[in-house]
């Protein structure tokens, strides 16, 4: 019998529709290769039965003739998201064992759509990393190895469970939440699409907030259809995130055959710092050409204020965290340890629940907010992050998107890294920009290095424009004839 | 009327700024549909969001921001339409986020006014610094078991007003005017209950003093939640006195926060400067600024009811009532009401009496509202007209208010009853005129003889002898002429 999780989700549904096999079928070869693959470490937890139970409930749909948008595909469900009666982690020991009576806003959207969740997908502690290092509940594997080589590499993160998932065909697709670059990065690092819609896009209700004002779900797919068929399905205002937006989303699935002619393509210089990895340059201007044969026109421009992106990031997304944080205090939910007094119970509970970088995060931000610091860093660092998105709003009175590279390296090893925060950090240094700006980004696997590991290349277009983010990503898919972990999708 | 407090050094005056937290009337928490309703099971009004489960959100109920619209128009306050909220960060345990979300440099109302009626009739004007929107704490319950802290969260994400004055105030006094005044305001504005007791309306008072003829603002200590408003006046006199003392013997006084003691009299250290918290202020991101146009505050300005200020000027003006008299009765607006339909096609400055005197002094004596006096607006009523149209005497309407104290009756009914009836009729006032001179002729005599005085007892006896039915003047008409002839 033919491997049902070799589809994506767009032929997935055809079939389905047509029934060449069932949604049960469906969800037990991925059932099968989520057991079959579990020292990827992708899963925090596997909800199999509840898995084959909505399977049933699509297949007596579809029988009936009243098929949902995702009716049957199985989807993999960032830890992030609250689930209803499912355990919710975020990653951390602090809230081990927390099942939510509730259920997010995305996945509820996905879940309304007819999708099947096989479980929840391991992340960074609180979305917090570029590894998939920081997770109580251990790392995860990149299923992608450079060529004759056995070290493991990292899958990127936050979103490393998702992406790993997804790339090694555990799911069709996974859910994602990005706050500067943890659904792009670890998509390029494991040769998948990646989309960041823009933020408002879709509710932060019952996500597990890590920065409130960066934060935002989408989709992570092995093709640009796929994440167009879910971000149709998991965006859309929601009254009760403040935060989310009544814009109209455009059907971004039903604009992706009408490629880039006449579209102006951005290239910002800033991007191409001195000592940019070779392969990665050499990728961006092979990606630049696929649109410039497309019909576009490659312009370059400036994003000055690129270089503060980062250090602008890491002051604004700590100060909020350390915030959204406070309320994990052993009272009410997950983890308490016991304390002589109110304040022991709190330090000791956020000591033992808290991971080292969940720790160093809280301190920082606490510190750039801290009376006397306030100016200088948080309000400082606010004024910059509106320049950001300035200088993204000057780029976009020029060009109608703007092509980047997602990561400036491919994965690393798992034990690359460990002890330096900061080149860490350097992970997100171009996908960070965009999250200060607000504005939607995705990564579409371009390429393969010279080891044999994937590269991806970052498409950013203005708010609201999903439309033709997804137009050149669909065009850039299309030239890369990216293998896939496979050898094709 | 200065308060003036002698020292050893000389003599001081005290500032007073306060800070009151009032509870907004709504159905509904500020940021949750939760709730707010008063004595329900512990942790029964509890919304997701108010026991900040993870990845819950706040959305702003509008009805909280009208209400504090409207109050910031009763304080005749500039009304800011864009607003920012922002978490106050603290950590305890009956605050589920690990913040409050407050408003903090950008406030939903800026500066107004509020006058205090003095007790000599007298009007003080005292400055508002701003308004702003906050959610209440839970309540952390200590005595229930001997270790372990319970918490209720019904509490928890209720709409606050705090309303903060200039430091204007420079007696006890003037501060007990103050939350009485701001009481009455809320309360006619519907957007507070404003009872202290209850602890919907609370209090902090920050107090300094100065040397009478300094103009520096000294060191100050803010006084925490104090819950009536004789104890806020209290509170402020011994900080004062504190303060002077301290001074006086050479020493500083520290910024700092204190609790009043109110079996003790006493105010005492409940966290010093070292130990304030850094609250680490900064917008909430979860939340957008708060927007909304003139035409907005227009329309609730449209349905502002009458404030008391208003109601008083109209009071003296349409009644002719003196301005400690309408003071009085505007205080409250049930009262003014009450007022207002006794008053109503009759003598104003009569039923004023009857209401501010007689029926408050019943009111005050029993501890009870005016919603529950015996006595109805309309009953109390006719009675002035019993009087006015001479159907009983002024003496005998005070028996008939007695009897409406103690059975609710109509005062038509009573007098019916009883036989109150006035004697107007000459021929019976006549012959109890004849019968009293015919017993009496000495006294008779003695009028006769230029001792007019006695024209008085007379009229006594004639009351006596008719059960005080008589009408007055009819006696005095009669027995002047039966005098001089």
């Amino acid at each position: 019998m033919t491997d049902l999780t070799r589809f994506t989700i767009a032929q997935a549904r055809e079939h389905l529709r047509k029934k060449d096999f069932s949604a049960l079928e469906l969800a037990d070869a991925h059932i099968k290769a989520m057991e079959t693959h579990r020292d990827l470490n992708a899963f925090i937890v596997e909800t199999a039965d509840l898995a084959r139970e909505r399977a049933k409930e699509s297949d007596f749909r579809i029988k009936s003739g009243n098929a949902l948008p995702l009716d049957g595909i199985p989807l993999g469900i960032k830890d992030l998201f609250c689930t209803e009666g499912v355990q919710t982690t975020a990653g951390s020991h602090i809230l081990k064992g927390f099942r939510p009576n509730y259920e997010s806003t995305v996945s509820q959207k996905l879940r309304d759509a007819g999708s099947v969740m096989l479980g929840k997908l391991n992340l960074d502690e609180f979305a917090m990393g570029s590894s998939n290092k920081t997770s109580y509940y251990g790392h995860v594997k990149n299923p992608w190895k450079a060529r004759g080589h056995a070290t493991e590499l990292v899958p990127g993160g936050s979103s490393g469970g998702s992406a790993a998932a997804v790339s090694a065909h555990l799911a069709m697709g996974a859910t994602g939440t990005d706050t500067g670059g943890s659904i792009r990065q670890p998509a390029a690092f494991c040769g998948i699409v990646g989309v960041k819609p823009t933020y408002g896009r879709c509710s932060r209700w019952g996500i597990v907030a890590f920065a409130s004002s960066l934060d935002q779900a989408g989709p992570m797919t092995r093709t640009v259809r796929d994440a167009a068929i879910m971000l149709n399905v998991m965006t859309g205002h929601d009254p009760k995130d403040s935060t989310s937006m009544p814009t109209k989303m455009p059907d971004v699935e039903a604009v992706l055959g009408q490629g880039v002619k006449g579209l102006r393509i951005g290239v910002p210089k800033e991007y191409r710092p001195a000592g940019l990895n070779a392969e990665v340059g050499a990728l961006w201007d092979k990606g630049a050409q696929w649109l410039k044969d497309a019909g576009a026109e490659i312009v370059e421009i400036d994003l000055p204020h690129t270089k503060y992106a980062l250090p602008t990031y890491y002051i604004v997304a700590p100060a909020e965290a350390s915030s959204n944080l406070a309320r994990y205090d052993g009272v009410r939910y997950g983890l308490r340890v016991p304390g002589k007094s109110l304040d022991d119970m709190y330090a000791k509970t956020r000591a033992e629940g808290f991971g080292k970088e969940v720790k160093r995060r809280i301190l920082i931000g606490t510190y750039v907010l801290s009376a006397g610091y306030y100016d200088a860093y948080y309000l400082k660092a606010q004024k910059v992050r509106a320049l950001i998105a300035q200088d993204f709003e000057k780029a976009f009175g020029k060009v109608d998107a703007i092509l980047t590279p997602t990561a400036p390296t491919a994965a690393f090893g798992l034990n690359d890294k460990v002890d330096d925060p900061v080149a860490m950090y350097l992970n997100d240094v171009f996908t960070v920009p965009a999250s200060l700006a607000g504005i939607p980004g995705a990564s579409v696997p371009a390429g393969l290095n010279a080891h044999g590991l994937p590269l991806g290349l970052q498409v950013l277009t203005k708010r609201w424009d999903e439309a033709t983010l997804f137009r050149v990503c669909q065009v850039l898919e299309d030239a890369a004839k990216f293998p896939g972990l496979r050898g094709g999708a | 009327m200065s308060y003036i407090i002698k020292g050893e050094t000389g003599d001081w005056e005290v500032v007073i700024g306060l800070e009151v937290h009032a509870q907004v009337i709504s159905a509904a928490k500020l940021f949750s549909s939760a709730s707010t309703s008063f004595g329900s099971e512990p942790n029964s009004n509890v919304a997701f969001v108010d026991a900040a489960m993870p990845g819950m959100l706040p959305t702003i109920n509008e009805t909280c921001v009208e209400q504090a619209v409207r109050t910031g128009l009763g304080l005749k306050a500039k009304i800011n339409h864009r607003s920012v909220f922002a978490r106050k960060n603290y950590f305890y345990a009956d605050l589920p986020q690990g913040y409050q979300i407050s408003q903090y440099d950008q406030p939903i109302v800026g500066e107004g006014i509020i006058l205090l009626d003095m007790p000599d009739g007298s009007v003080r004007s005292v400055g508002i610094e701003r308004l702003h929107l906050e959610q209440d704490a839970g309540k952390s319950i200590h005595d229930i078991h001997p270790t372990k802290s319970f918490i209720d969260l019904n509490r928890a994400g209720v709409a606050l007003m705090e309303i903060v004055s200039k430091p204007d105030m420079r007696s006890p006094d003037e501060a007990g005017a103050y939350l009485k005044k701001m009481r009455s305001i809320l309360r006619y504005l519907g957007t507070c209950d404003g009872n202290m007791e209850e602890g919907n309306m609370r209090c902090d008072a920050n107090v300094s003093v100065r040397p009478v003829g300094s103009t520096e603002l000294r060191t100050r200590c803010e006084i925490k939640n104090v819950n009536s408003v004789r104890f806020v006046m209290q509170a402020i006199e011994h900080e004062a006195k504190r303060h002077i003392d301290v001074y006086e013997s050479g020493g500083k006084i520290d910024q700092e926060t204190r609790l009043y003691d109110s079996n003790k009299g006493e105010t005492r250290t409940m966290r010093s400067k070292e130990f304030a918290h850094d609250y680490r202020y900064f917008p909430d991101p979860d939340l957008l600024p708060l927007e909304f146009d003139e035409a907005y505050v227009a329309a609730i300005k449209a349905k502002l009811p009458e404030l008391p200020d208003d109601k008083k000027d109209r009071f003296m003006r349409e009644y002719g009532l003196t301005a400690y008299d309408a003071g009085v009765l505007v205080a409250e607006k049930e009262n003014a009401d009450f007022f207002e339909t006794v008053a109503k096609g009759r003598d104003a400055k009569l039923a004023n009496n009857w209401v501010s005197n007689n029926l408050f002094s019943v009111i005050n004596t029993r501890g009870i509202t005016i919603a529950e006096s015996p006595i109805s607006a309309k009953n109390l009523g006719r009675l002035i007209d019993l009087i006015s149209d001479n159907t009983i005497s002024g003496r005998l309407a005070k028996d008939v208010f007695e009897i409406m104290v103690e059975t609710g009756k109509a005062p038509d009914a009573i007098v019916e009853e009883r036989g109150l009836k006035q004697i107007t009729d000459t021929g019976a006032i006549e012959k109890a005129v004849d019968s009293v001179l015919a017993a009496n002729p000495e006294k008779v005599a003695q009028v006769k003889a230029g001792k007019e005085a006695l024209i008085g007892w007379f009229v006594g006896q004639i009351m006596k002898a008719t059960q005080g039915k008589a009408n007055p003047a009819m006696c005095q008409e009669l027995l002047k002429k039966k005098l001089a002839q």
